[in-house]
């Protein structure tokens, strides 16, 4: 009994610490003061001036267009590579496993430094497309690890009968792989879109001057004072994402029992 | 029959591939060799270590070392704060693993610079920790613009990558062995010491290499929670680039730092073959 009530203690003082900012973020968006040190009281206004700041709108619709078409792109390559890992042979597969690896172990200003080196050395314009073309990249690696256990599990067979059946093989690949990785390929989509969303580093040695998504925009408003309403825009963005969750939480689970091993302990 | 498809699918499988090898090799490796270019390289293209040995100068040497200090402490921070909260999470029988994933991914939807940002808010001196401090007089933590401030913002910004493969490689855990060895006699510490880490140090590798590598290398930590008055390794790369526009020593220095994250890479090839202590 106190062994569990230390145990609860503890996750429960953990995870105030891993959401004690974004409280204090989600306070601030209601502070009626400008300045964050004093509480001026509740307000909304900052929502209101949101909607009316050009610039923080533009950024947004920058970091959501980025991030829609980034991990859509790094869908693709992804689990077409996951498809073509899973028939290659054990070295090669750990060669290319290797390679995706190299972008989620190497550090993040290494790779933005080298993307920003090669572009420079191509002649592209920095701007919306560099940005793209660096998300997409480091997009990859989330997709390729969480469809490859996926496609493992499919049974090659049913594929092969497909096939013979007189299926083309595009067709045999959705009517028949398709649904069984798409688990997979979902949470792969959804965790390249939040690291795109998420990230900083890359951006920042990848973007154009004037060109900015919410996070370059932040970085360059940290000496000046970050605007209150940016602390009212994460907030809907969290919230909006919770209640998304929440609902997708609350509706009928799919069977998922299928592939998941039974725990025990 | 069998033979047949297998032959076919051989050609079909390089062509799959196609994409994936020529968007890694254009944006991961021809990009990586570049740096080495410029790295050992001089404005007018010839071979020099300068750009390497740059790192040997006080200053630089000195931001190397602290890099190394702070980032080494916080990944033991992790790791200490890490491991227990794994195991009660493993042992809590939540059959969600998504969920469990999904807590530690749900911070990552507001943003990084502004979460960071706000432990300024919570750690200043009339700040909401010195409040709570005060009225439980308790003496005021004055850590903001010191190097414990950063290793607190790697700390909260990393835990996350250490708690996921370390409670990956814990559910794997066999429940059988663990009951063999309880049969056989071992207590619970033998247990764990003799089965149960042994067992999860591929998590704990890879743990410890998600989050070494993006605290060593970060600039961004430093500078919000440093008050730009402490460089880091990070910063002074980052600065060579965006503001005085050497990229042939930056690019150097990167190169000392892609020694450190190689043999990174080598210890967690080493040490998780199947990639057992993947985050996901």
């Amino acid at each position: 009994m106190i062994k569990t009530t230390a145990q609860k203690i503890y996750v429960g003082l953990i995870f105030l610490f891993l959401y004690a900012p974004i409280l204090t973020l989600m306070m601030l968006s209601f502070n009626a003061s400008r300045t964050r040190a004093k509480w001026g009281g509740f307000s909304l206004k900052w929502y209101a001036d949101l909607f009316r700041n050009r610039e923080i709108m533009q950024a947004l619709w920058n970091t959501l267009l980025i991030a829609f078409i980034a991990s859509f792109v790094a869908v693709v390559i992804g689990t077409v590579a996951c498809i073509a890992i899973n028939r290659m042979g054990r070295r090669s597969r750990a060669v290319m496993m290797g390679i995706t690896n190299i972008p989620m172990l190497d550090a993040e200003i290494v790779t933005g430094i080298s993307l920003m080196l090669l572009f420079i050395s191509f002649g592209l314009k920095f701007g919306l497309g560099t940005i793209l073309l660096s998300h997409i990249t480091f997009c990859i690696p989330y997709v390729v690890l969480s469809v490859m256990p996926r496609i493992r599990q499919v049974d090659a067979s049913v594929y092969e009968a497909a096939l013979d059946l007189g299926a083309p093989p595009l067709k045999a690949f959705f009517k028949v792989v398709f649904p069984d990785i798409l688990p997979g390929v979902l949470s792969g989509y959804l965790m390249a879109f939040t690291i795109s969303l998420d990230d900083f580093i890359i951006t920042h040695f990848t973007k154009g001057a004037g060109v900015d998504t919410l996070s370059t925009k932040i970085y360059t408003e940290v000496k000046k004072g970050i605007k209150p309403e940016m602390y009212a825009l994460s907030t809907i963005i969290f919230v909006t994402v919770l209640l998304l969750l929440f609902l997708v939480n609350k509706a009928p689970k799919e069977k998922r029992g299928k592939i998941q091993t039974v725990k025990t302990g | 029959m069998k033979l047949n498809t297998v032959k076919h699918n051989k050609p079909a499988g390089r062509l799959l591939s196609a994409p994936f090898l020529l968007w890694e090799t254009l944006f991961i490796i021809v990009p990586l060799a570049m740096v080495f270019y410029y790295g050992l390289t001089d404005r007018s293209g010839a071979f020099t270590l300068e750009n390497v040995a740059a790192i040997l100068g006080a200053e630089h040497a000195k931001a190397l070392w602290l890099s190394v200090c702070l980032s080494f402490v916080s990944t033991l921070i992790c790791f200490l704060l890490a491991y227990p909260l794994a195991m009660i999470l493993a042992n809590m029988n939540v059959n969600q693993h998504s969920f469990i994933v999904l807590i530690f991914i749900l911070p990552m939807w507001m943003n990084f610079l502004l979460r960071t940002l706000a432990w300024q808010t919570l750690l200043e001196k009339n700040g909401v920790i010195n409040n709570i401090l005060e009225f439980l007089h308790i003496p005021p933590l004055n850590i903001i613009n010191t190097p414990a401030a950063i290793i607190l913002g790697m700390v909260y910004n990393f835990l996350p990558f250490m708690v996921l493969p370390i409670y990956n490689s814990l559910v794997k855990v066999d429940p059988n062995v663990i009951n063999a060895a309880r049969d056989l006699g071992a207590n619970e510490l033998q247990t764990f010491f003799k089965i149960t880490f042994p067992l999860t140090i591929p998590g704990v590798i890879s743990g410890v290499t998600m989050v070494f590598v993006p605290a060593l290398t970060t600039f961004v930590i430093s500078k919000l929670l440093g008050g730009s008055k402490i460089l880091l390794i990070g910063n002074v790369i980052e600065e060579e680039f965006t503001q005085a526009g050497n990229w042939h020593l930056g690019s150097g220095l990167s190169i000392v730092l892609m020694i450190f994250i190689i043999f990174n890479m080598v210890i967690s090839a080493v040490f998780d073959k199947n990639g057992e202590g993947n985050m996901l």
